[in-house]
């Protein structure tokens, strides 16, 4: 493959232009362009149900839609917004993306399963439009027993098999970047020389391989239960309601870790080379992402303390709870500190990465309300834990993915979007998230439960603010959509190190060579090593 | 309850809003002093400081110890009810709140209490999870189908409040609230002497008792097929696989609808089940009569003679 400046260059891109170049291809790349695709889909589908609940919500009365309708949309959304947007959104994308590049290497260690996971994702994504488009299903995305197993009448097989294809995407991919990151990493490039985006990617895929086969198990006894009338979770049947929820937390609280630890890898790339410097405390950083994964498994029953669990078993999931914080909290205060004697270099995807600092910064500190024990059985199910999750993982999860998208934008297209809209539309959806979901902590507190078609009168006004928030932050996510496309048709020329960031997949061309690099790189020193450049130190 | 419910609240309120507003500060600080437009000016070698992050690790987890501890106090209040309640049990179903006073009132979707006495909600489903939130108390539990949960509280203020379903149940979910009636204790008597009734809880429980033929095997002195009943409520049963239980709403419940699961010991598994044939309402009648056999002011009674004692203090007035 010969490289001239003068010559058009190879790349990903343009080296085929079929159909089948794409829909065979085998690049870590273009598949993590492939999943852009299809997450970006199900982010507006998750997003218009979205849109819909608040704008029925703007009322007390139930006045829009039928309640039924109602309760299918609160359901969607969150199917669509968990299984196809926040767990695949960094690990697949961006994971994909610039994973290999990072280590060094061609491709993942598995470049064949890695097309297999998209296509079965694309497949689960598919069943579960179809039980959209043919009713819907109206369980909430928790689907708690007995209602999906016995009352619900809507589509709840249908999705059910799409939520339990698209895990075992997820638990290739994991399989995938594990063993990638084993087996592939460039010669000199140690495991504390990693670049953190990849301790996050590999604490995460640790919970993908050990916690997604739990919800495939919690699916099937639901699909037996309902289809063939098994005795499993209705006590009418003999069965155990409760149990249910233990298993759907034995992953899905897992799985709030596989939305937030890559975005959180993502945070420390962004916020180390806006400051050029390393990030404080490295191995903190990086141990604190495994102790996440690891102590994420250990919480579940916080979810269930008001379901009837023993007052003891509340005391141990508290406490560990309490446990689990902490490592975030130290990722909070190493981060700040990065930002400490830094250069700091106000573009784009800084901004998204400071924005994800506050917007994390409330949503970790209000899970100090719910997981304690006297206050949770007042707030349990209310508004406040609609107004925390969110703030995790739309304020965290979502904002960070859009600082990596932002970052590497120019690595994985060639191209470099307008960064005064990237800021402006950073600065919307700031301040759009805030009022959608600030007034909402003090409806929780002050009783609205969740999942709530027509409420009192007496919430209308936080509720009237929460939608006027929701159309700001609307209007913030079209426009990333809109200067992002845009880019790609009348973009700069991004050039090969656009932020002047260390790291591999810096040292190849934008966008990258089919094969990422011409030879093999070597690595020498961390990966944060801006200081040592010794060009101007503040 | 509720007041110290919200002075962890606002305690919490106070740490959290410390340490936003601090990360907050010292992030918009620090972009700030430390900002550049050169692209090729970089930071200072700081990779660290073990003191610094051991601290931003240790306090941390100190002040969440004691939001710990102090909340699991809180919770440990919440969940056990003071001995001296008033009782009232109540059934979710798809889409109302029943309520049962003992004396033999019952109320949909409204629930009249008395002020300044602590009340004691015993409920269960009859058919999904729903979950009973009494947002001025802070108090919610699950109401989970074949199991009981029990809420309390105490309330201080007369008025009315709402009554939420907070474990969504299906389409009128939202509209399954309802409204609790704080009364001075004068008003909550003369209230409850009004219309409505037909017998303490207890005394239908009692009919029931003799309608479904509980009486041939459960008689009072032991001598029947089935174990007398009589002072058996809040005491420990020997079963007769060696375990022992305890004498609770639930173990009656399960004893009723299905007696295979945990015999007393020295008795046969011979108890056909009511599985099916009575409705929870029933079954709460039922318990309430096993309740009511204490001997304290009992006398003589057997167990399938004069039915409930002062259980139920309105239940003279009747």
């Amino acid at each position: 493959m010969e490289m001239t400046l003068a010559a058009p260059r190879v790349d990903y891109l343009n080296v085929r232009h079929t159909v089948a170049s794409w829909l065979l291809t085998k690049d870590h790349k273009r598949i993590g362009i492939m999943y852009l695709v299809v997450v970006t889909i199900a982010f507006f589908v998750g997003g218009l149900f979205a849109s819909l609940i608040r704008l029925e919500l703007a009322t007390p009365a139930g006045d829009l839609v039928s309640s039924d309708t109602y309760n299918k949309l609160f359901t969607m959304h969150g199917v669509a917004m968990v299984f196809f947007v926040l767990i695949p959104a960094v690990p697949a994308i961006l994971g994909n993306f610039v994973l290999p590049l990072m280590l060094g290497a061609k491709d993942v260690a598995f470049p064949k399963i890695n097309l297999l996971s998209w296509y079965v994702f694309v497949i689960g994504f598919l069943f579960t439009l179809y039980a959209m488009i043919t009713g819907g299903v109206d369980t909430g995305w928790t689907f708690y027993t007995p209602y999906s197993s016995r009352a619900s009448s809507t589509n709840v097989m249908m999705t059910g098999i799409g939520v339990f294809i698209t895990g075992f995407s997820s638990i290739l991919t994991g399989l995938n970047f594990m063993v990638t990151i084993h087996r592939m990493r460039a010669p000199g490039l140690t495991w504390f020389r990693l670049p953190l985006f990849v301790w996050a990617i590999y604490s995460t895929s640790l919970v993908q391989v050990l916690g997604t086969p739990v919800i495939a198990i919690t699916v099937l006894a639901l699909a037996v239960e309902r289809g063939l009338g098994f005795g499993i979770f209705d006590p009418a049947l003999g069965g155990d309601p409760v149990l249910f929820q233990h298993l759907f937390w034995f992953y899905s609280h897992p799985a709030v870790y596989i939305m937030i630890l890559p975005p959180m890898g993502a945070i420390s790339e962004v916020l180390a080379c806006f400051s050029r410097k390393n990030i404080f405390g490295y191995s903190f950083v990086a141990f604190s992402s495994l102790a996440i994964a690891i102590f994420g498994f250990l919480v579940w029953a916080h979810h269930l303390f008001v379901a009837g669990i023993s007052v003891y078993s509340a005391l141990v999931f508290s406490f560990l709870t309490y446990a689990v914080a902490i490592p975030s909290a130290v990722k909070t205060f190493n981060w700040t500190a990065t930002l400490y004697k830094g250069a700091i270099w106000l573009k784009a995807p800084m901004i998204w990465a400071l924005a994800f600092l506050g917007l994390f910064l409330v949503g970790g500190l209000t899970g100090l309300f719910t997981a304690a024990l006297g206050v949770d059985v007042h707030i349990h199910d209310t508004y406040f834990v609609v107004a925390h999750f969110h703030f995790i993982m739309v304020g965290g999860a979502i904002m960070g993915y859009f600082a990596g998208l932002h970052y590497w934008w120019p690595k994985m297209t060639g191209r470099m979007y307008s960064d005064i809209w990237a800021k402006v539309a950073a600065i919307i959806v700031f301040a759009g998230f805030n009022l959608t979901f600030g007034p909402q902590f003090i409806l929780g507190y002050l009783g609205m439960p969740r999942r709530y078609h027509m409420y009192p009168e007496e919430f209308q006004v936080l509720n009237v603010l929460s939608s006027a928030g929701a159309s700001i932050l609307a209007v913030g996510y079209v426009l990333v959509a809109i200067y992002l496309i845009a880019s790609l048709f009348n973009g700069e020329e991004a050039g090969d190190n656009p932020w002047h960031a260390t790291g591999l997949e810096w040292t190849t061309q934008s966008p990258p060579l089919p094969h990422n690099f011409e030879t093999q790189p070597v690595v020498t020193e961390g990966a944060y090593e801006y200081s040592k450049r010794e060009i101007k130190v503040v | 309850m509720a007041a110290d419910v919200d002075r962890l609240y606002w305690f919490i309120v106070g740490v959290t809003a410390f340490f936003a507003i601090l990360v907050c500060v010292l992030v918009v600080y620090f972009a700030v002093r430390y900002r550049t437009q050169d692209p090729l000016k970089v930071g200072s070698p700081i990779t660290g400081s073990i003191p610094l992050e051991l601290a931003w690790s240790v306090i941390p987890f100190l002040i969440s110890v004691v939001i710990f501890a102090w909340a699991a106090q809180v919770f440990f209040d919440l969940s056990r009810p003071p001995d001296q309640t008033l009782e009232i049990y109540a059934t979710g179903k798809r889409w109302m709140w029943k309520f049962q006073h003992l004396d033999g009132k019952a109320e949909i979707n409204e629930l009249h209490v008395p002020l300044g006495r602590p009340v004691k909600v015993t409920f269960t489903s009859e058919d999904v999870l729903h979950s009973l939130f009494f947002p001025s108390f802070r108090v919610k539990a699950d109401a989970i189908p074949g199991r009981y949960s029990t809420v309390w509280f105490n309330a201080t203020k007369t008025g009315e409040w709402h009554i939420f379903c907070a474990e969504y149940c299906g389409t009128r979910h939202s509209g399954m609230i309802g409204t609790v009636t704080v009364m001075e204790p004068a008003a909550y008597q003369a209230w409850l002497s009004g219309a409505g009734g037909g017998g303490t809880l207890a005394s239908r429980g009692e009919r029931l008792f003799s309608e479904l033929a509980c009486n041939t095997c459960h008689l009072g002195d032991g001598s029947g097929r089935g174990p007398s009943l009589f002072n058996k409520f809040g005491t420990q049963e020997q079963l007769a696989n060696g375990s022992v239980v305890n004498v609770d709403e639930s173990y009656v419940r399960e004893s009723i609808l299905t007696p295979q699961m945990k015999v007393v010991a020295g008795y046969q598994p011979v108890m056909p089940t009511f599985q099916g044939l009575l409705n929870e309402e029933s079954v709460m009648a039922l318990i309430e009569y096993v309740k009511s056999l204490q001997s304290s002011t009992g006398g003589t009674a057997t167990t399938n003679a004069t039915g409930a004692p002062a259980a139920a203090p309105a239940q003279e007035k009747r």
